[in-house]
């Protein structure tokens, strides 16, 4: 046994320099690849909740009727089940962690107005479209019970 | 005989990361009796699988401990794996077996480190800890996050190790155990370390086994269990041999988590030397589970036990957790008896205690 084990790296430790970064005066290097936070990509959402279903902790939200999808950034956990889950790889986990806020809130994202115009648009051409294929069939049965 | 009193220890001490409370019965300066009472931070998180479906509980789970998560997660996908009969990959499984180790080496140095602070030795606190961050910085590498890591999926892994990262590792653990021979040799052989270890809490080889002590804590007297002998994961391909000592003192629970840092630096390097090449990460699992299933992990504070039960809904009926704390407090309780006063805060370190993973 011997005292004085530790003075040499003691000693060496002094003139090392810190393992720590200074954040926020120095910037941060993530690895590729860290689970910062989630960031949505709204125009391709469809709104059909498997995230919010899948969440752990109840962070997310779905608003289907006003097209918007929202996330409590301090309920998050980080854990990337949604983004697993999304059916339209519209979720992505970015680097980046959250920063100290003074409240908590909540952040909602909402489809842009093109995109709702251009949804509303297909949405129309679709039911055209489901109107004339039903109007030809009625045409088809009424041809088809007058040749009777 | 002295006048007996009680000293009520905790919640609150600056050596306790979390809140456990213990009357302790003393004799003059001497322990004669602690009581313990746990229940503080309760959290219901076994409760949470009516809420949840068994595949969000996975990330629920994970989170009963910040320290071993990784472990937690493990046990409780391979629990459902074995009730739904799905074969995870080899490489998944040896992915784990890496991940697993990676946590106990952070775990272990953690312990260390508090262990140094709690006998007053802050440089050492802080050498400890800055080995630590090494291991934290692969943690984030390779499952994108510093504690937590939520790669665990029901069926198998959900991220790969490349090669890179494996060169990284395996650099980064060469460094580490540089690194580790310095502290080391205080651990073992600095004349104020020693005095405050050796001969300190003794718990004999007969009574660990009586009281169902697990872990390190066990291994320290003498006592060979190691659970990852029973080769879940990737551990039947691993070869290692527990360590164990027999000097069922605080010097010999220090010893024996020293020295398996060394031996989980060996059991990733025979981890990553045998990866199967295939890149199959994940057996995709369909329907929801039915049964029930008890699954035994090697965690780095011992055994942890996890138990299920399904019903075919994606609803389970009922998981337990058994974290290794719960099983070595009667043995904390036992060593506390015939102790001065003083060594008290010590002793309860020794056990490595992680409170919120005991109530859950």
């Amino acid at each position: 046994m011997a005292i004085l084990q530790f003075a040499t790296q003691a000693l060496k430790n002094l003139f090392l320099p810190p393992v720590t970064t200074s954040y926020p005066a120095s910037e941060i290097q993530y690895p590729e690849g860290s689970r910062g936070h989630v960031e949505i990509d709204i125009d391709n959402c469809i709104s059909c909740g498997m995230c919010v279903r899948s969440c752990p902790s109840n962070a997310l939200a779905v608003d289907r009727a006003n097209a918007t999808w929202s996330i409590d950034r301090f309920d998050c956990v980080a854990c990337g089940f949604c983004v697993d889950k999304c059916p339209k790889k519209c979720l992505k986990m970015v680097v980046g962690y959250q920063t100290p806020e003074f409240e908590k809130s909540v952040a909602t994202y909402k489809k842009s107005e093109e995109q709702l115009k251009k949804e509303a648009e297909a949405k129309a051409a679709a039911a055209a479209k489901a109107a004339e294929i039903a109007k030809q069939k009625a045409e088809a049965a009424a041809k088809a019970k007058a040749e009777e | 005989m002295g006048k007996r009193s009680v000293i009520p220890f905790g919640p609150q001490h600056p050596v306790l990361p979390e809140p456990i409370h213990l009357d302790l019965v003393v004799e003059d300066e001497r322990v004669i009796e602690a009581i313990p009472s746990i229940g503080f931070i309760h959290r219901g998180l076994e409760g949470l699988v009516k809420k949840k479906d068994f595949n969000t509980m996975t990330y629920v789970v994970e989170r009963t401990c910040g320290i071993c998560s990784f472990q937690h997660g493990m046990g409780y996908c391979e629990t459902l794996e074995h009730i739904m009969d799905v074969e995870v990959p080899d490489r998944a499984k040896m992915l784990r077996t890496i991940w697993a180790e990676l946590n106990r080496m952070h775990s272990h140095l953690l312990w260390l480190g508090l262990l140094a602070d709690g006998f007053g030795f802050e440089n050492l606190f802080y050498q400890c800890w800055r080995i630590r961050e090494k291991i934290l910085d692969l943690h984030e590498l390779t499952a994108g996050a510093r504690l937590i890591f939520s790669v665990n999926t029901i069926g198998g892994v959900k991220r790969d190790i490349d090669e890179d990262k494996q060169r990284t590792i395996l650099e980064t653990l060469s460094e580490v155990e540089k690194e580790l021979k310095v502290i080391e040799k205080t651990f073992f052989y600095d004349y104020t370390v020693e005095s405050r270890l050796k001969g300190v809490g003794i718990l004999s080889k007969e009574k660990v086994h009586e009281l169902g002590c697990v872990g390190p804590f066990a291994r320290a007297s003498g006592l060979a269990v190691d659970l990852r002998k029973l080769e879940y994961a990737g551990y039947s391909k691993i070869d290692f041999e527990p360590i164990t000592s027999n000097d069922c003192d605080s010097y010999a629970r220090c010893y024996v988590r020293l020295k398996e840092l060394y031996q989980s630096i060996d059991i990733i390097r025979q981890a990553i030397a045998k990866l199967p090449a295939d890149k199959t990460l994940s057996t995709p699992v369909k329907g929801n589970p039915k049964g029930e299933f008890i699954m035994r992990v090697e965690q780095p504070r011992g055994e942890a036990f996890y138990y299920a039960k399904a019903n075919g809904t994606p609803y389970l009926d009922r998981i337990r957790v058994r974290t290794p704390t719960f099983a070595n407090i009667a043995g904390l309780c036992e060593m506390l008896k015939n102790t001065e006063l003083a060594d008290v805060g010590l002793l309860v370190l020794t056990i490595d205690p992680c409170i919120s993973c005991t109530e859950r």
